[in-house]
């Protein structure tokens, strides 16, 4: 091979260029990606106000499906949902709703899920009640007129799920003495997060508020086992025989467990009566002198 | 003789008049606008024949399109996608491998409005220079995008992606999504010439991988009526898949314009005085030159 000195020396130039402007190129885009990676991490952390469609999966799981076209806002008929938008704190493009502003109405066809192309709202989810877009809690037990001893029960009475994912619990009025508290109680396992109790709190800020399920929600050990349920389960005691108490007693007697004790036969017209009291008082009083 | 800058296109419009010389640009502007008439009247008018955008549609209640890169994104963050998703796909996929695949940027992408709108400036100012970019940063930026998929495990490039970005604006609300047009617009215009759509733009990377293949093309078909004018290698977003087709004759390339980063925008048929190039099947390819029917009458 015949190569003058000058050629060579052009063909090591020109390589050179090659591989500075590859460098230049992948260094670019790998800074690119590092920027990107770390604002996918931040946002991942959707805000708690923040309300994602029914049929969405955990966050993580739904920004790998949702493909930000928007047709479950389209088919939502009552302009409930909407788009992230440049600029605002969830992921760009993505469907969401806020609770005070606009809450879900639960539509029976569910129509926002079936428009999702792409299943990041699960289509497996046909019955809206089954939807968990999130879980109500009553986050300010302060301020709820409730705990005042005021009669309110707002968001008892306008939730879509009656008197199953929020009912009313009777305490006493600790402050009047003689009057009853109806505090409203939410069940996870009736609540669907549509925010209609959030919308509809008559504070200036609602004490009952929609998070998220990982926000709003504990979670037991997984080792925990309630006893009494897993003894319902199971349909008798786990750990030891389940046993009557059981005493042999003498014909007639009856045996009292919460305290009476052995209860005699009597004779004459107070075997015709059960209980050992009497309700009247005045049996009572007057017993010593029969 | 190469035309100067602001004699451009000027000899086309003499010799076949002002429509004939931008006839593909008109309807290409008609395509992108009346593209995002369809998704608009549905929330302006109440007429709602097409729904979603341009990562997925339902239109007419019937026809599913989804974009595909974005489905492909999805996969590699390990999502299966329901049926619909993948019909609307492989419906677009079909489209593009036949068009050719940077249609979608010539023809569909409200962006290009906006990078032509620049280039446009580049030319009325004589804006010269800028940054260098590598026109293949934009198939790092499309490994990097299905990178970052699989290892975020979520769409990561859909959060700064201005492409669904501008159009999900227009359709959906602007919103402070007028900064990203406004950015690519002053990127293109002052930074770095056409640097978003041809050099960056992993969209088009995409699509351009998709119609490699593709039966639709540019053809230089009368290149021997070339007059060295340069007109076309000035306003071809891609200028240098137009030099085989056109300047290859000796070294046996054939007239086809092959290159898969051709937009098939038609501005160098537009442009052309000569009417050097036509749309084309790509088996229409000619190495050996066929004396056209101009030369046939002349040659004895």
């Amino acid at each position: 091979m015949t190569v003058s000195p000058h050629s060579k020396e052009l063909g090591q130039q020109s390589r050179r260029k090659f591989l500075a402007n590859i460098a230049r190129t992948a260094g670019g885009v790998a800074m690119l990606g590092l920027g990107l990676s770390m604002y996918t991490r931040q946002s991942l952390s959707l805000p708690a106000q923040a309300i994602r469609p029914p049929g969405a999966g955990a966050e993580e799981d739904f920004l790998a499906a949702c493909i930000r076209c928007g047709l479950c806002v389209r088919d939502c008929p009552y302009d409930t949902l909407k788009l992230a938008n440049v600029a605002e704190d969830v992921a760009l493009g993505t469907p969401y709703f806020e609770a005070r502003k606009v809450p879900c109405e639960m539509c029976d066809d569910i129509p926002c899920v079936k428009a999702c192309p792409t299943g990041a709202l699960d289509h497996e989810l046909t019955n809206i009640d089954e939807a968990r877009m999130g879980l109500a809690v009553l986050v300010d037990q302060e301020e709820c007129i409730a705990f005042q001893g005021l009669r309110c029960e707002v968001c008892y009475n306008v939730c879509p799920v009656r008197d199953k994912a929020i009912t009313i619990n009777r305490q006493h009025n600790e402050r009047t003495g003689k009057h009853a508290l109806f505090i409203p109680v939410v069940h996870s396992n009736a609540c669907t997060g549509c925010g209609k109790c959030e919308r509809a709190c008559i504070l200036e800020e609602a004490a009952i508020k929609v998070f998220p399920l990982k926000l709003a929600k504990g979670e037991i050990g997984k080792h925990y086992r309630l006893g009494w349920e897993e003894k319902q389960k199971a349909g008798g005691s786990l750990v030891t025989p389940d046993q009557q108490h059981q005493y042999t007693l003498p014909e007639g007697t009856r045996y009292d467990f919460e305290g009476e004790g052995l209860i005699q036969p009597r004779n004459g017209s107070q075997q015709e009566n059960d209980t050992p009291f009497s309700s009247n008082p005045l049996d009572r009083l007057n017993k010593g002198f029969k | 003789m190469a035309t100067p800058v602001e004699q451009l296109g000027r000899e086309a419009v003499q010799v076949k008049g002002w429509i004939r010389a931008h006839k593909w640009l008109v309807l290409r502007r008609i395509s992108q606008l009346s593209i995002l008439a369809l998704f608009l009247i549905g929330p302006l008018y109440g007429v709602w024949l097409v729904k979603g955008n341009l990562a997925s549609s339902l239109t007419l209640d019937v026809l599913p399109l989804t974009d595909p890169y974005v489905l492909l994104q999805s996969l590699f963050a390990g999502h299966i996608m329901e049926n619909e998703a993948i019909i609307g796909a492989l419906i677009v996929i079909a489209f593009y491998m036949l068009v050719g695949g940077r249609v979608y940027c010539s023809w569909v992408c409200p962006v290009n409005i906006i990078t032509d709108a620049a280039e446009w400036l580049r030319l009325k100012m004589g804006i010269k220079g800028g940054t260098q970019l590598s026109r293949n940063a934009r198939y790092w930026i499309l490994g990097l995008s299905l990178a970052l998929a699989t290892a975020t495990g979520t769409i990561a490039w859909e959060l700064i992606n201005p492409v669904s970005m501008v159009q999900r604006a227009i359709i959906f609300g602007v919103g402070f999504a007028w900064v990203v047009m406004l950015s690519i617009f002053l990127l293109d215009a002052f930074i770095s010439r056409r640097a978003w759509c041809g050099h960056l733009c992993p969209v088009g990377a995409f699509y351009g991988l998709l119609g490699k293949f593709s039966l639709i093309r540019v053809n230089a078909v009368a290149r021997n009526k070339c007059d060295d004018c340069m007109e076309c290698f000035v306003v071809c977003p891609e200028s240098r898949v137009i030099k085989p087709a056109l300047k290859g004759e000796e070294k046996n390339i054939g007239s086809m314009i092959m290159s898969s980063d051709c937009t098939n925008c038609g501005r160098c048929i537009d442009v052309c005085a000569k009417d050097v190039f036509k749309f084309d099947l790509r088996f229409n390819n000619q190495i050996n030159e066929l004396k056209t029917s101009h030369q046939r009458e002349v040659l004895p």
